[in-house]
């Protein structure tokens, strides 16, 4: 049986299917990212007053993310006019780009979950709050037995609210600092249960990345095996990679708005 | 090379090419003043600033919509949808505006 209107414009809708299928796909995304953005604006009016993060996140790194992604929007339009002009060579390379840009955009996300991972508080029995990233832990470190010592690369602070607003502390030095594990109450890493903010950061940027995993698989897709259906049916391929390149371009406004929600404000 | 589309509309590659340097260029420039904005000393509080950032990120946002996704050029039926969609978004943020400060009775708060 022959799919209909994967070609011609299907006369009731104006578009061909896979087209107006790809639009409805997106109108739900916009509600899938608008329910956890609704989360995020909940969790951010509801923190105690001094207790919602600030310039917790690398802006050199996220603004980097954003150019690599607005590039790699670009590229994947230029894919889909160089079919247009029946240019497979220039398709190839635009797209070949646009897989790079992906995956020099998640090697990034990667580094900075990693750096959230190793950076940890440390509630003190005194009271005070060590913070940094993990150096290294003894042999013999155990919380529970409360044996060994723990390295961190950071600084001591009096009060967890100090932690918060890092804009806002002037720029101090971090040193190495060894604490025994007879001295930790609590330590924790910068992982999702961390806190409010870690949370829905982890939630909006894990799905973002997947969606971008997604994406990158099927463009790869088209990019390694689409030469048998572009010497067959250029047309229908042609429209594929519009499609594909409607969802590239959602991603990529997705981040628009998490880039400034997250590391910006 | 022009070569017409399904649309009738003609396709260049050179003017493709043009049209998204100019689209990068305004996204690195908006970016740059959504990091001066973060950055500066306007106002007291988040706020304003939050709102002047949204608001440069929305104009991103259009350039992105509008010329690589062509939502400038659509079929009837996108707007449709899309019409549909904008109004259930605002719902769903007019109820979180709404239900900001609405805690249930017994509610611990801060």
């Amino acid at each position: 049986m022959e799919i209909p209107y994967t070609i011609q414009i299907r006369p009731d809708t104006g578009l061909y299917n896979a087209k107006l299928g790809i639009w409805l796909f997106l109108a739900s995304e916009v509600m899938l990212f608008g329910g956890l953005f609704s989360a995020y604006i909940l969790l951010r009016v509801g923190a105690e007053p001094g207790m919602w993060p600030h310039g917790w996140l690398n802006v050199t790194l996220g603004t980097v993310n954003t150019l690599l992604l607005a590039l790699s929007a670009i590229t994947t339009l230029l894919a889909w006019a160089a079919c247009k002009v029946r240019d497979f060579g220039k398709f190839k390379f635009f797209h070949a780009c646009t897989i790079l840009l992906a995956l020099t955009f998640l090697g990034i996300k990667s580094y900075e979950y990693h750096d959230k991972l190793i950076h940890y508080e440390v509630q003190l029995t005194n009271g005070k709050f060590a913070d940094g990233h993990l150096v290294e832990k003894s042999a013999d470190f155990d919380l529970a037995k409360k044996t060994g010592t723990v390295t961190l690369h950071g600084r001591i602070v009096e009060d967890e609210k100090e932690l918060m607003d890092l804009r806002a502390i002037p720029a101090e030095k971090p040193a190495e600092i060894t604490v025994a594990a007879a001295d930790i109450k609590k330590m924790e890493n910068y992982g999702p249960k961390h806190n409010t903010f870690t949370a829905i950061y982890f939630t909006l940027t894990g799905l973002h990345a997947l969606h971008i995993l997604g994406g990158t698989l099927v463009i790869f897709y088209f990019w390694a095996f689409g030469g048998a259906m572009w010497k067959t049916d250029p047309e229908r391929f042609t429209n594929r990679i519009e499609v594909s390149g409607l969802f590239w371009h959602f991603v990529d406004l997705v981040w628009i708005f998490l880039f400034p929600v997250l590391y910006l404000t | 090379m022009i070569v017409m589309s399904e649309s009738e509309k003609p396709v260049c590659l050179k003017s493709y090419i043009r049209l998204c340097a100019v689209v990068f260029l305004v996204v690195v420039c908006t970016t740059s003043a959504m990091i001066a904005t973060s950055f500066s000393h306007i106002g007291e509080g988040w706020t304003l600033k939050v709102a002047l950032i949204l608001a440069i990120a929305v104009v991103n946002a259009f350039l992105v919509a509008g010329y690589l996704m062509h939502l400038l050029s659509e079929k009837k039926l996108v707007y449709t949808v899309l019409a549909f969609t904008v109004f259930f978004f605002i719902g769903l943020m007019g109820l979180t505006v709404w239900a900001t400060n609405g805690f249930p009775p017994g509610t611990a708060t801060h």
